[in-house]
């Protein structure tokens, strides 16, 4: 039974009193000053007042960044379903794999989640870039095929042209599934892990196929699960600065970065403010939406 | 060797589509930090092609004197923010475990958003506040001019402790303190001797959870480091912005052994290697909850 604070006051605020503090002072204060000056606005260099105005939200809306919005919701949402698809039978096969098999594949799906970010962007550069080992490999076999076809005589393929697959959206796409392929993994394994197999069994024996049985016994039974790597995955895709930065052209700039060029360069505090908070409010959208869902799925069970 | 018997139904693991799907996966993981370390060894400023063995490209990277420095600085940042965020950690999920109290709910949420918030946010937040309320000084001894990215890291650190600690104490059986209190043990001898060894798994996998989030952070330290104060992640962004070098690969390959290293120590002193998806649990829990 939980014990009432009254009865060991010194205790009680000897343990709740340097969290509390913490997160009152080192996040809540800071957090709330971006929230006032998005709505305020800027006097001189540094001088921000605070006006109370609403500007700072209505030029998000203005088609440039209204734009940029819309786009950083299709790269994570794009990238979020490629996860999903990709994810899913992986983490069924860990779901039902022996005890010893499941540990190390859950390992090899952690060890990279591990790893630092900036190093697996890196990685991602070294492979995607012009003289990267995709299209040295695909130069290599151009020249195969180039020697190939000098011999049987019909002419040349004439030089090979790299493909373009750094600095563009395409770039975006593979490096944020690289980054988030792990967070649907996991939460999709351990909704997976909780089901009942003997109803996957059933359905089986019943004569249903692996895809029928996947598609109307596994996938609704684990859709809370879904629900919830659907949103991990995508809150950090949404919200992602370095992979657009690094992999991303001109065009492939999302809202962390439009952010970070408010506070940095363009030194327009009071608008990065509110497309900070703008952010964090479609962040808690996601997930209001998520616990909508999982809960209406429990209600009628 | 004798035939084995056809996959029963649920053992996907051994049927081919899923284990090519398996494969693909894999390679689609690995395949880069695999090119990655291996072109770290390759004696060819081009890095494409092999060109023969050669450590030149780790020497190079361990005389960079701002490389070291970098790497020096992140270790101490993760070390420290480790040790801050355990306690605030702990204490803030004895404080819910333990007690009653109002505002309950609303701490309990509080104590989510770190977690939930998007880094660019928390990044800006830590900008302003730096800048505004708590200026840190500039020109301190180090390592008292990384207090304010140590300030940042054990912001959003902590809290993660918080959520694995709590899973871990809600299998704590009461009975055993109340055994102990009578018994005659105090407050304190109850909390050092029977539930702080309770407590420890968790201890460990927070703790390693806390100094990989430190040592993994970009975003964030970016918004709150000074010229003087470079992290190893800092630093390789802006090696990276110029050019892909083979320095670059040595100094990734040191850091991705270092980080299979400590998974392996985590995983050895935690047993039940599934424990360690602690990271994954706690970003699951603030959703999940009923």
């Amino acid at each position: 039974m939980e014990q009432h604070w009254k009865s060991a006051k010194g205790l009680f605020s000897a343990v709740l009193g340097p969290p509390l503090f913490w997160l009152v002072l080192f996040f809540m204060v800071p957090m709330g000053i971006v929230w006032l000056y998005s709505f305020g606005e800027n006097r001189g260099l540094t001088e921000i007042a605070l006006t109370g105005t609403f500007s700072n939200y209505l030029r998000a809306f203005d088609p440039l960044y209204l734009k940029i919005f819309v786009k950083s919701v299709g790269i994570a949402g794009l990238t979020t379903l490629i996860c999903l698809v990709i994810g899913f039978p992986v983490a069924l096969a860990i779901t039902f794999a022996p005890a010893k098999a499941k540990t190390w594949l859950l390992l090899a799906v952690m060890l990279p989640f591990w790893t630092n970010l900036l190093i697996r962007t890196y990685a991602l550069i070294a492979v995607l870039r012009t003289e990267g080992y995709v299209n040295q490999s695909l130069e290599w076999l151009w020249n195969g095929l180039d020697a190939v076809v000098g011999v049987l005589g019909v002419g040349s393929l004439g030089p090979f042209q790299p493909l373009e697959l750094l600095h563009n959206n395409f770039a975006v796409v593979l490096g944020l599934v690289y980054v988030h392929l792990p967070f649907m993994v996991l939460p999709l394994y351990s909704a997976l892990d909780r089901l009942d197999t003997s109803l996957i069994e059933a359905s089986l024996d019943l004569g249903a196929g692996h895809l029928r049985t996947l598609l109307t016994i596994v996938a609704p039974l684990a859709l809370p699960g879904i629900a919830s790597g659907v949103v991990i995955t995508f809150i950090p895709a949404l919200g992602s600065y370095l992979t657009p930065d690094l992999l991303g052209g001109p065009d492939s700039q999302m809202i962390a970065n439009i952010i970070e060029r408010q506070f940095k360069r363009a030194n327009d505090w009071p608008f990065g403010a509110a497309l900070s908070f703008l952010l964090m409010y479609m962040t808690f959208i996601a997930i209001a939406l998520q616990a909508m869902l999982s809960r209406r799925r429990r209600e009628p069970a | 060797m004798a035939k084995r018997p056809a996959p029963g139904p649920l053992e996907y693991l051994r049927r081919w589509p899923l284990q090519l799907w398996l494969a693909g996966v894999g390679i689609f993981l690995y395949a880069p930090l695999v090119a990655l370390m291996v072109f770290s060894f390759n004696d060819s400023r081009r890095n494409i092609v092999w060109q023969g063995f050669t450590l030149k490209y780790y020497e190079k990277a361990l005389n960079n004197a701002s490389l070291i420095e970098a790497f020096v600085n992140s270790l101490t940042i993760a070390a420290v923010s480790t040790f801050l965020s355990l306690i605030l950690g702990a204490l803030a999920a004895l404080a819910l475990w333990r007690f009653r109290f109002p505002g309950k709910t609303g701490f309990d949420g509080a104590l989510a958003l770190p977690i939930v918030a998007p880094e660019i946010c928390l990044g800006v937040a830590m900008l302003v506040f730096f800048a505004k309320v708590l200026p840190w000084p500039q020109g301190l001894p180090w390592p008292m001019n990384l207090g304010a990215i140590i300030i940042a890291h054990v912001s959003f650190s902590f809290p993660f402790v918080a959520v694995v600690v709590r899973a871990r104490m809600a299998s704590f059986n009461r009975e055993l303190e109340e055994a102990a209190r009578d018994l005659g043990a105090s407050e304190w001898r109850t909390l050092k001797d029977v539930i702080l060894p309770h407590m420890t798994p968790s201890l460990v996998a927070g703790g390693f959870l806390a100094f990989t989030l430190s040592l993994d952070d970009f975003v964030i330290t970016f918004f709150t480091s000074g010229p003087d104060t470079v992290t190893f992640p800092v630093k390789v962004y802006s090696m990276v912005r110029f050019s892909v070098t083979p320095e670059v690969n040595a100094a990734s390959t040191i850091l991705i052994v270092l980080t299979v290293v400590l998974t392996a120590i985590a995983l050895k002193v935690q047993g039940d290697p599934a424990s360690t998806a602690g990271g994954h649990a706690a970003l699951d829990r603030p959703k999940d909850r009923p």
